[in-house]
């Protein structure tokens, strides 16, 4: 890619009340063309709304949206260049599949022959292929859901939105749908905007993520910079899982900093945080991102952590709970200052869960540059 | 709704549109201002309806010593709670039936307890009143006995609106409540009174109100079953507006939409409006 | 759900059916068989009436002077239907798509007069419809402001204002019946809608379809059972009507009821009048056969 992306949709400082409650807090983000767009964020968080005022179902207190540069206030949904795929997918349960399929391009004004080949163009796109003469209550939820995008596919729009397009499905056919889901969108070429809670989900397609709560935004990034690089305390605790430790930057220079952590002790970290001194933060460190192991072996290790920042932080305690999820296993440690602190140890051998049992005392280290400071 | 919203109307708000405002605006002017006419004018000091000539309470004491206005409204009231307690127990019964039990002819059997709901009210008030001349029913017994033969009529009619109520409410029933009584020893009985009777209660509000308000309601089935001891309320006022529109009618028909309207607010505070409306 | 059968607990279905079943013999099976009886009857003497197997009262229920009362009947209803679908389905899609707020006072506004006594109704109509009353009073004044503006700009006043007849014709029935039927389409059509997922029409919104291709294509076909359900609801009662157009009629707004009524408490002719409420009853039964015959509309959960 050699031009700056080109963003397709802009939200312009958006706001939506429903009467007194805000749904959406003054958002500006922009959409590039082509990309896998996710807003993710809890249910309730206006992640919904922000998705069906882009299609014109709900319209922006304040603020306005923007289609390929075009001011979309004023134009109601069946005269937008975008289309959607619903949460409940909507197929109109009276229709055949391929009039389904067909009844958005028939008003468009499409023509016999074409609006044929087009529909058959569609459904084999979503492998739903010999399925024209199906009625929607001879179908899976599944297969429902492929009827909805070849629905909205047809139409070719600009973007293409999708309301938790894999909250009704089972946990095969969602991880499943995931890919189908990439796989499509770069076949097509299409938008793809699409809301979910599920942070897996969010992470497995997008190309960038918009992390939303209370209405706002609170981290917009590509979904592996949302997860190392979380901008704060929310995004680190909704995307994946976290340890966070409130404390006190003591040490602050270009290539490196501490920070004093009540709970955990002193963090040490190789790069600057650029933060008042003294001013209340936050340390958070991902469970995979902790070493465990029995405290006699760790000697060599503390001797490393002497020389922090450029080796290893280090720290102490006892298993408190642990518990066993086959490929990894999951401990909650209870550090000497009284803490918890969550780490995962993958099991790399058939028998590595024997490790360690309920009252172990351990050690545990991490890297210097594995905790994330938040500011806020 | 203010008539003009401040804030641009989404696709779906279909309602907040302002020709969709007035037009159901005008629909209930439509629906009311017949009644609210009628009930202000029975304060109206004047013999005939149409010109305001000063406020007066004078037709609701007449309506009030009318000797037979308030036997037939006393008539009625009888008729109607003795018809709605009978179609409560009936129409639970026969809802119960229906939903818990396989048994020969059941699509016969049904279709004939729904049946009073189709067949038109003329057809009933015919069919009553063949029947209780076939049978010589005797018409001269004492009060409240000689309402037997309209109250038959009611319950025949309002009990398969309690079955329909009940039914729509037993079909949501978790079977799996009932084995969970079972499971803590409960009897049959004690499964029906203590879990069934509960679940189907919000049914059993809503049939009762219904029943009272059909047999409030009903004119022409028992037109043809009233003799001249026997007039209700409504039979009474058809004569009334039949030969002579007298203000006193005025007053009467206030005092029973008031009745109606606080039967239907206490229903609400029992039930709130939706329950009420998924009943129809 | 797992129906019993009868023969597992014949105790508990006794106490259940037995109570049902002599009732709804015993009043209401063996009154309608009489009136079935007793059409095929003819009169002897003043109070006797022989049960002959005749058919002479429905040969003379098909004279041209009952046909078009039946006639008439239905073409009421009908008109009374349509009207009541009309103006029912834009409330039912109002209330439905009103705001939370508003929505249980909407229905409670369109149920209170269901619960409200029908002659009290019919009553109140007609005081507002009759020659003094409020409507013409109402027309008058819009009769005159139009005669002045005429004036105003130079034109022939209007002719003075006649009432009009408002009360004693079709008309009347026909705008009773509405008045008297408006609630009991609103409440089904209202329930179809309520239950409509919502998706589906912002889905044809979103596709491209305007408002009013919606509704015909998306919204009333899903709402079929609903408006169904209303368009029986009320029709048959309409085509039974017997107190609106004997209050609200003149001497040609006679429905069949009213003819009905006649044979039982004027003409005395028994075996006619049970004819007739068989013919009626018949009409009601062809109506229900044809409603069952439609096509079922699949739904999706």
């Amino acid at each position: 890619m050699t031009d700056a992306p080109k963003p397709i949709i802009q939200i312009q400082n958006v706001t939506k009340r429903f009467g007194k409650m805000t749904a959406v807090d003054n958002v500006s983000l922009d959409i590039n063309a082509g990309e896998f767009f996710v807003l993710l964020g809890p249910s309730g968080c206006g992640k919904t709304t922000l998705l069906r005022m882009i299609a014109g179902f709900e319209l922006p207190t304040e603020g306005r949206i923007l289609i390929d540069g075009q001011n979309m206030a004023g134009i109601p949904p069946n005269k937008r260049p975008v289309n959607m795929v619903f949460q409940s997918y909507a197929v109109f349960p009276h229709m055949s599949v391929a009039d389904n399929v067909a009844y958005g391009l028939k008003i468009a004004g499409v023509k016999g022959r074409e609006v044929q080949d087009r529909v058959t163009e569609a459904l084999e796109l979503v492998k739903l292929g010999g399925f024209e003469t199906r009625m929607p209550d001879q179908m899976s939820g599944g297969q429902r859901q492929r009827v909805a995008l070849a629905r909205s596919l047809v139409m070719r729009p600009k973007v293409l939105l999708l309301d938790e397009p894999l909250s009704a499905l089972d946990a095969k056919l969602r991880a499943q749908m995931q890919f189908e889901l990439s796989e499509l969108q770069e076949k097509v070429g299409i938008t793809f905007v699409t809301v979910t809670h599920d942070q897996d989900e969010a992470l497995s397609m997008a190309c960038r993520i918009g992390v939303i709560n209370k209405g706002e935004v609170a981290q917009l990034a590509t979904p592996s910079d949302l997860y190392e690089y979380p901008a704060n305390r929310f995004v680190a605790d909704f995307v994946g899982s976290v340890n966070i430790f409130e404390g006190k930057l003591t040490l602050d220079e270009p290539d490196r900093a501490a920070v004093d952590c009540p709970g955990l002790g002193k963090v040490y970290l190789n790069h600057g945080v650029t933060g008042p001194h003294g001013a209340d933060i936050w340390v958070a460190l991902r469970p995979e991102k902790i070493y465990l192991h029995v405290p006699g072996e760790g000697k060599a290790v503390k001797a490393a952590a002497q020389d922090a920042p450029d080796g290893y932080n280090f720290a102490r305690g006892r298993i408190k709970g642990m518990s066993y999820l086959g490929d990894i296993t999951l401990f909650e440690i209870e550090l000497e200052t009284g803490a918890r602190i969550r780490v995962s140890r993958p099991n790399l051998s058939r028998r590595d869960q024997e490790d360690f049992t309920w009252d172990d005392k351990v050690s545990m280290h991490w890297r210097a540059d594995s905790p994330v400071v938040l500011l806020g | 709704m203010a008539l003009l919203g401040r804030t641009p109307v989404a696709p779906l708000e279909y309602s907040r549109t302002l020709w969709m405002r007035l037009w159901v605006g005008a629909v209930m002017i439509f629906l009311y201002a017949p009644l609210i006419v009628l009930m202000i004018f029975s304060f109206n000091d004047s013999k005939r309806n149409v010109v305001w000539r000063g406020f007066t309470t004078k037709y609701y004491e007449k309506a009030m010593a009318n000797d037979a206005l308030v036997e037939a409204l006393v008539n009625s009231l009888t008729i109607a709670a003795l018809a709605t307690i009978a179609s409560l127990v009936l129409g639970a019964v026969a809802a119960v039936m229906l939903w818990r039990f396989r048994f020969p002819l059941k699509g016969a059997v049904d279709g004939t307890i729904s049946l009073p709901i189709i067949v038109p009210e003329i057809c009933l008030g015919v069919a009553f009143l063949m029947f209780f001349a076939a049978v010589d029913w005797p018409t001269d017994l004492a009060w409240p006995f000689n309402l037997g033969a309209i109250t038959i009529a009611h319950i025949t009619f309002c009990f398969p609106f309690v079955t329909m109520v009940v039914r729509s409410r037993l079909a949501s029933f978790n079977r799996e409540q009932e084995e969970a009584a079972k499971d803590l020893g409960a009897t049959e009985w004690q499964v029906f009174r203590d879990v069934l009777i509960p679940h189907i209660k919000p049914a059993l509000v809503a049939g009762a109100l219904l029943s009272f308000t059909l047999s409030l309601d009903d004119f022409v089935i028992t037109y043809f079953t009233s003799g001249p001891d026997t007039i209700t309320f409504p039979v009474k006022v058809y004569s009334m507006v039949r030969f002579s529109v007298t203000p006193e009618v005025n007053a009467a028909s206030t005092l029973l939409i008031i009745l109606t309207v606080v039967l239907t607010f206490i229903a609400l505070k029992l039930q709130g409006v939706k329950a009420i409306a998924e009943t129809h | 759900m797992a129906e019993q059968d009868w023969k597992a607990s014949k105790t508990s279905f006794a106490a259940v059916s037995v109570p049902t079943l002599l009732w709804v013999v015993i009043f209401f099976i063996v009154p309608m068989a009489i009136v079935w009886l007793y059409s095929f009857g003819e009169n002897r003497g003043l109070t006797e009436i022989a049960i002959s197997g005749t058919l002479d009262n429905y040969k003379r229920a098909t004279e041209w002077l009952y046909l078009t009362i039946f006639g008439k009947s239905f073409a009421v209803a009908a008109l009374v239907t349509l009207i009541c679908l009309i103006v029912g389905f834009s409330v039912a899609m109002a209330i439905t798509f009103a705001s939370e707020k508003w929505r249980p006072w909407l229905l409670l506004g369109i149920m209170l007069p269901f619960w409200t006594n029908l002659l009290i109704r019919t009553y109140a109509l007609m005081m507002l419809l009759g020659t003094q009353g409020f409507a013409n009073k109402g027309l008058g004044a819009l009769w005159e402001g139009t005669s002045w503006i005429k004036t105003l700009v130079g034109l022939q006043p209007l002719p003075t204002w006649e009432p009009v007849q408002l009360l004693f014709n079709n008309f009347a029935v026909v705008f009773g019946l509405v008045y008297v039927h408006l609630p009991f389409m609103v409440l089904p059509l209202y329930a179809a809608l309520d239950r409509l997922d919502r998706s589906l029409i912002e889905a044809s919104l979103d596709l491209g379809a305007g408002h009013f291709r919606t509704i015909m294509r998306i919204v009333v076909p899903l709402a079929a059972p609903g408006i169904v359900a209303g368009v029986m609801i009320t029709l048959i009662p309409a085509l039974g009507a017997y107190l609106t157009p004997d209050l609200m009629g003149g001497t040609d707004s006679q429905m069949i009821a009213n003819v009905i009524e006649r044979q039982f408490k004027k003409a005395n002719d028994w075996p006619f009048g049970a004819a007739l409420s068989f013919l009626l009853i018949y009409a009601m039964f062809a109506l229900i056969a044809i409603q069952s015959m439609r096509r079922k509309v699949p739904e999706v959960h």
